[in-house]
């Protein structure tokens, strides 16, 4: 259900369900790496260099566990892999960006800021100023949660009365609606969905999201309309 | 591990991260990607959403729990609702925290 023509909300506002989530994990993520033995200043470093939720807390585990430095390394880029899917999906509307900007653009492209995105510009809402801010925006959350994290070390207030760790998946709800512009597209989120969930029960659960993405993505696409007759960019 | 190892690793890791990020925008961007793969990546969206709102939701601890007992599936379900009749964002956002903390609030 594409909206062009409704003028597109602030960025703040925009990102402001992504700050919601990201200042709750990062606040757990920077708790669990001092537990791990990492310093104020790492656990900062990590996720202003790293900027990945789940491949964070899975390397401050394995840090914390005595792995070496090589097979966190190879586990993050297995984790992170998906990204690859996000760039290039992104990629169609970054034609006339200046190559410098989208290389800073990808820099913070993650889960949550590529379903943002992949939103924002199939409603044709494109402008870099925004996407740029949205961007800044969710890694400050992101980095202000993780430091409060290890500041406050063994202290961690329970956020549920309050519900904040229903904020992501919140966000992916509102996110997917705005995704479901056709059958192909509906048919995707349920095969995306049912696949994921069967494949967390199983020992490939660590690679469920990108396996289930991928297989429900070619599921789906032969039903999407052909691009000659119905162009993406309209 | 001491903190320059630790420093090291994170650096590593952030190379592997960002390549995935960066490489595809940048290649794809200059050149139309050939019809098939356009129409492939137009449903990696809604795929990739669907799975990470099923597991946010219906995954507790790694068990699914489909029960009318968790309280995420009702607030995934009013959230999905309102940003359909709203077309809003943070309005339908909102409301889903406030309905898990109510759930929490009264049972």
């Amino acid at each position: 259900m594409p909206h062009s023509h409704r003028p597109e909300p602030s960025a703040f506002s925009q990102a402001l369900p992504v700050i919601l989530g990201y200042l709750p994990v990062g606040f757990a993520y920077g708790v669990l790496a001092v537990k791990a033995g990492l310093c104020l200043a790492n656990t900062g470093l990590m996720s202003v260099l790293v900027f990945a939720g789940s491949a964070q807390l899975i390397g401050v585990e394995m840090l914390g566990a005595g792995a070496p430095p090589l097979s966190i390394i190879v586990t993050t880029l297995v984790v992170n892999l998906r990204h690859v899917l996000f760039s290039a999906a992104l990629s169609p509307y970054l034609g006339t960006w200046p190559k410098r900007r989208v290389a800073v653009m990808a820099f913070e492209l993650t889960d949550e800021t590529f379903a943002l995105h992949a939103t924002r510009f199939h409603n044709q809402q494109l402008s870099p100023c925004k996407t740029l801010a949205i961007n800044a925006l969710t890694q400050s959350a992101w980095v202000a949660g993780s430091l409060a994290g290890a500041l406050a070390g063994g202290f961690v207030p329970d956020v549920r009365p309050l519900g904040l760790d229903f904020a992501l998946p919140a966000m992916f709800a509102v996110l997917l609606v705005g995704q479901l512009a056709s059958r192909a597209h509906v048919l995707a989120a349920a095969l995306g969905a049912a696949l994921a969930l069967t494949l967390s029960q199983t020992p490939a659960a660590p690679y469920a999201v990108i396996a289930a993405t991928v297989a429900a993505a070619t599921l789906a696409m032969p039903f999407t309309a052909n691009p000659a007759s119905r162009p993406p960019e309209r | 591990m001491d903190q320059q190892a630790i420093f090291l690793t994170i650096l590593g890791m952030a190379g592997v991260t960002y390549l995935p990020r960066m490489l595809p925008a940048l290649l794809f961007a200059s050149r139309p990607l050939p019809p098939w793969l356009r129409r492939w990546l137009s449903v990696v969206p809604p795929a990739v959403l669907g799975a990470l709102l099923a597991q946010s939701v219906l995954l507790r601890t790694g068990a699914l729990d489909l029960s009318p007992g968790n309280p995420f599936l009702w607030g995934a379900l009013l959230t999905g609702a309102l940003t359909w009749r709203t077309r809003g964002f943070f309005g339908p956002v909102l409301a889903g925290l406030a309905l898990v903390a109510l759930w929490r609030w009264l049972f």
